[in-house]
């Protein structure tokens, strides 16, 4: 993966698997401390401790047409590559949490890329889950949620291209808006 | 800024329109395999320029949709197109240029892009001694 929203994209697969009706994606930057952290919490089945302590391992995978499983553990392969740090935690029935702490001052920390395209992508294709995204920098607070942007549509379906398109932009200008994604 | 006017007038305007998308059954869907495969090879940008030029054409009955990895990896980025009442065509190696190419001919004239497609791909594999 070649940035951090692509990875935010992948792992968000996990959680529809996991039928969540809501998912929180939250990024905090703190330019001073050279941190990015981001969380994906979902409210879908979750996992036993078992299931948990086996997901980072590539050859883990719940899908029957193979054998290998790499969205997770290519993740925290490229958290940890850059000195950050990679946690999962999970409860069944209730959940399940991703926590990735990016350093952004190392040579190998991919950059953020491009969250309006991965949120973009992420609504249209699961217009019946709920996503909050949070994004705050030094700057300010960049705070979505589809449920404003639904209750405002008033019927008018969410993958509507031309909605898609005023949330891909409103992302981006928002990110724009507090400089977020700037590392230095 | 984008405001939640803006949003407003796209609700409003869409309502107006006799499109309206609700039965989008009548026209073309697309399936944009979206497994770690996938993603990695670029079918975010695929799945949103599909979107975005059935926007831009105004097509409102057609569907983008995801699935997982559809099994090919090496020819990822894939989308599967489906017309109504024809088989599905998948269509492979894709890139912003090859989607304008899908919906101005496949989707918008039904006329498949034979070149793009997964049998083309594979057959030309397999003149050169395969890979």
């Amino acid at each position: 993966m070649e940035d951090i929203s692509l990875f935010v994209l992948d792992l968000v697969q996990n959680s529809i698997a996991a039928e969540a009706t809501k998912v929180i994606i939250e990024i905090i930057e703190c330019k001073q401390n050279k941190r990015l952290s981001l969380t994906i919490q979902d409210d879908g089945k979750g996992m036993d401790e078992h299931l948990v302590s086996k997901v980072t391992d590539p050859f883990y995978t719940t899908r029957t047409t193979r054998k290998v499983g790499l969205g997770l553990p290519m993740a925290k392969a490229s958290v940890q590559g850059c000195g950050g740090s990679f946690a999962i935690s999970s409860r069944k029935g209730e959940g399940t949490k991703v926590t990735m702490i990016f350093k952004t001052n190392h040579f190998d920390c991919p950059p953020l890329g491009s969250m309006d395209q991965t949120l973009a992508a992420l609504i249209s294709t699961n217009i019946n889950v709920d996503f909050v995204y949070k994004h705050s920098t030094q700057k300010g607070t960049l705070d979505f949620d589809t449920r404003v942007i639904k209750s405002e549509l008033r019927g008018v379906r969410i993958d509507v291209f031309e909605v898609i398109e005023w949330i891909r932009s409103y992302i981006k200008d928002g990110i724009n808006e507090i400089d977020g994604g700037i590392i230095s | 800024m984008k405001s939640l006017k803006e949003l407003e007038e796209i609700r409003n305007r869409t309502l107006d329109s006799v499109g309206l998308r609700k039965d989008r059954s009548s026209g073309a869907r697309v399936v944009v395999g979206m497994g770690t495969c996938g993603i990695a090879s670029g079918a975010r940008s695929i799945l949103l320029s599909f979107m975005e030029e059935a926007r831009v054409r105004n097509i409102t009955d057609m569907t983008v949709v995801q699935t997982g990895c559809i099994g090919a990896c090496r020819l990822e980025p894939m989308a599967e197109v489906f017309m109504p009442g024809s088989e599905k065509v998948t269509y492979v190696n894709l890139t912003t240029e090859k989607v304008r190419r899908i919906i101005s001919e496949h989707v918008v004239n039904s006329k498949i892009v034979d070149e793009y497609t997964i049998g083309a791909a594979v057959g030309d594999a397999a003149e050169q001694g395969g890979n």
